[in-house]
């Protein structure tokens, strides 16, 4: 067994059971609507995602995907709604609060945003440089989370030496490196070729089916969300393989959730199955 | 960009203003607590006030050397020519100096860390500091405004030096005027009022360049284009702005010291 499946709730356990409704949904939309200068981006979006899933958001360009995750971070505020993160109310968090907040969430932006000041293993070690945790525990989970994404060898590289699906993959270091209660993924896969997206696609899984850390995947191809549905990692060969079509699952991971957006407002929310046996329009052609 | 109707851009201004008013009172309170982020103050008191040093010295000594030759030609219609000394120094440590200062590092370092941390805002990095746990005001624009409040302060007193050093030269070995009563007429001339209205400018200059400069960084949006933009408008109001509170300054001193 590789070491980082030895004991997946040890370490990320001291996060995970503080909250008193621990079975509240880890993320929680309530009728929230915002909007830029005037032109509404999102309207009156309501869903939730429990402890342990993934929640897919599927959606053409520019449909508010990467603002719907950044209502979740706190990251932009909304004009009306609420959100509840981890039970918390986002809006009505001091700065401080917010702050302590977002140290349970980790988050991998669309274009990598890594810092470009700094080399690899300063930007995969940033929030525990920022917590003052010792250079020697740093550099070890540093090691440990590169080698999660396969990538030990550019620990000293500079993000500007890095092709697009290695920023990716330390941007994914870098956000699961605290071992976050939630995971926010925007666009993991956008920009790469067909190739690298399957081996961020598989990074994304692994972390769900080793960690069970709850997660929103926000994604432009289809593709990657069947993956996704379709498959689990196999710690025994490193890879993904198929859920069989006979065994308990029917072949799908029933843990897994899409959410469909179109100007602004759900189309679909519901399970894999659900999806592909929707009658509605507009979904049966998003599929095609 | 699309004509606005009057009542829009007003609004628009008002918003902007109230902003900026917004980054300039936070990133003064981060001053005052923990956490702080020392390295992040040493590398720009490095890039403003050692970058900047050639260009100060240069400026400041050419500035006294230009006053002194223009001095001279005025003073001679009075018969006054013993007061170039005075007049070089007044003008530089008051006026030149300070003001110079200002817009030399407005140029070079406001338009620096508006390019910077536009940048940084157009590929998220800005996004990701704050969802990994980093207040970006308290880590980019505190340590830029401690940093350029610091240095320009002491830039400041080194232009004026330049420039008084530039003008002796210019009035002994140019126009041969006496070496020692030339600097005694410098050194009696100036006296403490002089010298706290020249060193409280690069205070107000120095608060001016950092803000301004992280402000139109802060908000850039528009890919890199808008960085462009950004650091244009950050050149162009932080010197505006430095010339402008340069006369209030000036005014207020006035009033408090009579000179
Ligand atoms: N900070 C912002 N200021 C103004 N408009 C924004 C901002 N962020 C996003 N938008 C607008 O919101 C809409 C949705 O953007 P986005 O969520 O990035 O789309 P996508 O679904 O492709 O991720 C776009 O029209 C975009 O122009
Ligand atoms: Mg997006």
């Amino acid at each position: 067994m590789p070491e980082e499946l030895s004991s997946p709730d040890s370490s990320s356990s001291t996060a995970t059971v503080d909250s008193p409704a621990s079975d509240a949904p880890v993320v929680q939309f309530e009728d929230v609507s915002i909007g830029f200068g005037g032109k509404p981006v999102l309207q009156e979006i309501s869903f939730s995602v429990e402890r342990g899933q993934t929640l897919v958001l599927l959606g053409p360009a520019g449909c508010g995907k990467s603002v719907l995750l950044k209502l979740a971070n706190g990251l932009l505020k909304s004009d009306s709604g609420t959100i509840r993160v981890f039970g918390e109310e986002i809006d009505k968090l001091r700065r401080r609060e917010l702050y302590a907040l977002r140290a349970r969430i980790g988050m991998v932006f669309q274009e990598s945003a890594l810092f470009d000041s700094l080399d690899v293993e300063d930007n995969v070690a940033y929030r525990l440089h920022e917590e003052q945790v010792p250079e020697a525990e740093a550099h070890a989970r540093v090691v440990e989370a590169l080698k999660f994404v396969e990538l030990e060898a550019a620990i000293d590289k500079f993000p500007s030496e890095l092709s697009g699906g290695m920023r990716r993959r330390v941007s994914i270091a870098r956000a699961i490196i605290s071992n976050p209660d939630l995971i926010l993924y925007d666009s993991p896969t956008g920009g790469l070729d067909p190739i690298t997206s399957t081996t961020i696609i598989e990074l994304v899984m692994k972390q769900r089916d080793v960690w069970h850390t709850t997660s929103l995947v926000v994604t432009h191809r289809l593709q990657d969300a069947f993956i996704l549905a379709a498959n689990r990692f196999d710690p025994a060969t490193g890879g993904m393989k198929h859920l069989p079509k006979d065994g308990p699952d029917h072949g799908i991971d029933e843990g897994m959730k899409f959410l469909l957006l179109n100007e602004g407002k759900i189309v679909f929310h519901g399970t894999t199955e659900e999806l592909v046996r929707s009658d509605d329009p507009w979904v049966k052609r998003y599929l095609e | 960009m699309s004509i606005l109707s009057p009542d829009v851009f007003i609004k628009k201004q008002i918003a902007a203003v109230q902003e900026y008013s917004i980054l300039s009172g936070r990133a003064i309170a981060d001053i005052f607590s923990r956490p702080r982020y020392w390295a992040d103050i040493f590398t720009q008191m490095d890039s403003i006030g050692v970058g900047s040093l050639p260009i100060i010295i240069l400026s400041g000594f050419f500035t006294g050397c230009v006053l002194a030759l223009q001095s001279v030609t005025a003073l001679k219609e009075f018969g006054a020519v013993s007061m170039t000394g005075s007049l070089v120094a007044l003008s530089m440590v008051k006026e030149l100096g300070p003001v110079l200062t200002g817009l030399m590092v407005s140029g070079r370092n406001a338009a620096g860390m508006a390019s910077e941390l536009g940048s940084m805002k157009v590929t998220e990095q800005i996004d990701a500091m704050r969802a990994l746990g980093t207040d970006p005001i308290r880590k980019l624009v505190t340590p830029r405004l401690i940093a350029t409040v610091f240095m320009l302060f002491f830039l400041t007193i080194i232009a004026d030096f330049s420039g008084i050093v530039g003008g002796t030269l210019v009035a002994v070995n140019m126009l041969g005027l006496n070496a020692s009563s030339y600097l005694h007429s410098s050194y009696s001339s100036l006296v403490h009022g002089d010298i706290v209205q020249g060193l409280t400018k690069p205070i107000f200059s120095g608060f001016i360049i950092a803000t301004v400069g992280c402000f139109f960084g802060m908000r850039t949006t528009g890919g890199t284009q808008g960085v462009g933009r950004a650091t244009t408008q950050a050149v162009v109001v932080s010197s505006v702005f430095i010339i402008i509170v340069d006369f209030i300054v000036t005014r207020l001193m006035i009033g408090i010291f009579g000179s």
